[in-house]
């Protein structure tokens, strides 16, 4: 433990962290939005259960971040009483959930991305972070064979399907290279061995993107222009509108009511 | 949009070495987004090791109207129930 936390400063640790934590914190709220309204009966429990595994694995990515950074404050307290600007989640995860079709190919193009950045913290030196990448890794195993099959099926499936799927891929695919953008932060972590330059995930995400978008008989939308890359995306808290909407709702509990248990 | 899928009978089986046990129904388009489908529904509390699926149109029943002559002429035949044989004390429990 105190070898990790010796080869990087706390603070850059803690806002690695926090980067990933805010992920499936953000992430899991937008899924959860969909409780109670999901096209089958099925399909709403499967999203719910999605929107649970990733807030226990926020859970855990915030709990240490907390841990680290040394100031008293909890997974609680990161989660609901920052504000927008403290958040470091990546943009694409804070889109809104349009139709299902476009809550989907969200969840497929960050599940891509997941599982690589899972695995390689599995080998990282500070055996608190790979501990809790094993055991996220094989709940994300199944986020992403569920939602490439659902890509594919409804890719590869009616007219109107399909149509939905190619513009829903259109719309979210300019947030995907935040994802891959490395900054100072990436490069002490990757130094230190912890973690990994998110460059290095590109190829994996890449060969996963072509395979079920040529199995889903989608457009890859090839090169095209990347929204948050310049160090100006919400991993340095620069966030688009709807995170504010997102935390409102998401925080109004503890803000309205400070400390309230149940 | 539900109602256009099939519905299928979903069997869990609880631990190794038990039997699969039917727990319900659900609808899905094919066998195998009926296993992932009974994966969310069936198994989020732990519930098992192994899921079969079946088609409900696959299942033949007897019919209810049938309960007397099919089950009834058993319900006076005591001794089919192995319930007669003393059993010797070395065996103990069986």
């Amino acid at each position: 433990m105190s070898g990790a936390l010796e080869a990087v400063d706390r603070a850059v640790f803690a806002e690695w962290l926090q980067r990933i934590g805010d992920n499936v914190l953000i992430l899991g709220h937008r899924v959860s939005e969909w409780c109670g309204h999901g096209p089958a009966l099925e399909e709403d429990i499967a999203l719910s259960n999605q929107a649970l595994d990733l807030i226990g694995q926020c859970q855990l990515w915030l709990g240490l971040a907390a841990e680290v950074e040394g100031k008293g404050r909890t997974a609680d307290a990161l989660a609901f009483l920052r504000d927008a600007g403290a958040f470091r989640n990546l943009l694409l995860v804070e889109r809104p959930n349009g139709d299902f079709g476009q809550t989907l190919m969200r969840q497929f193009l960050f599940d891509a991305f997941h599982i690589e950045l899972l695995r390689a913290l599995k080998a990282s030196s500070d055996p608190r972070v790979a501990e809790i990448a094993a055991k996220a890794e094989k709940e994300v195993a199944y986020h992403l064979e569920r939602s490439a099959d659902l890509v594919v099926r409804l890719g590869d499936g009616t007219t109107e399907s399909h149509a939905r799927m190619q513009k829903a891929l259109d719309l979210l695919f300019p947030y995907t290279g935040e994802m891959f953008a490395d900054d100072a932060t990436d490069r002490a972590m990757a130094e230190a061995g912890i973690a990994v330059l998110p460059s290095s995930l590109k190829a994996g995400w890449d060969r996963t993107i072509a395979d079920v978008l040529a199995e889903a008989t989608l457009t890859h939308p090839g090169e095209v222009w990347q929204h948050g890359v310049k160090g100006t995306g919400g991993k340095t808290g620069v966030h688009s509108e709807y995170l504010g909407f997102i935390l409102a709702e998401m925080q109004f509990l503890q803000r309205a009511y400070p400390g309230a248990s149940w | 949009m539900s109602s256009e899928w099939p519905l299928w009978e979903i069997f869990i089986r609880g631990q190794h070495g038990l039997n699969h046990r039917h727990v319900g129904s659900l609808h899905a388009p094919d066998a195998e987004m009926a296993i992932r489908n009974a994966r969310d529904v069936y198994t989020r509390r732990n519930e098992g090791v192994s899921i079969w699926v079946v088609p409900s149109n696959s299942i033949s029943a007897s019919s209810p109207s049938d309960k007397g002559p099919l089950f009834e002429p058993a319900n006076s035949k005591v001794y089919r129930h192995p319930t007669f044989f003393d059993i010797p004390e070395e065996i103990g429990h069986m």
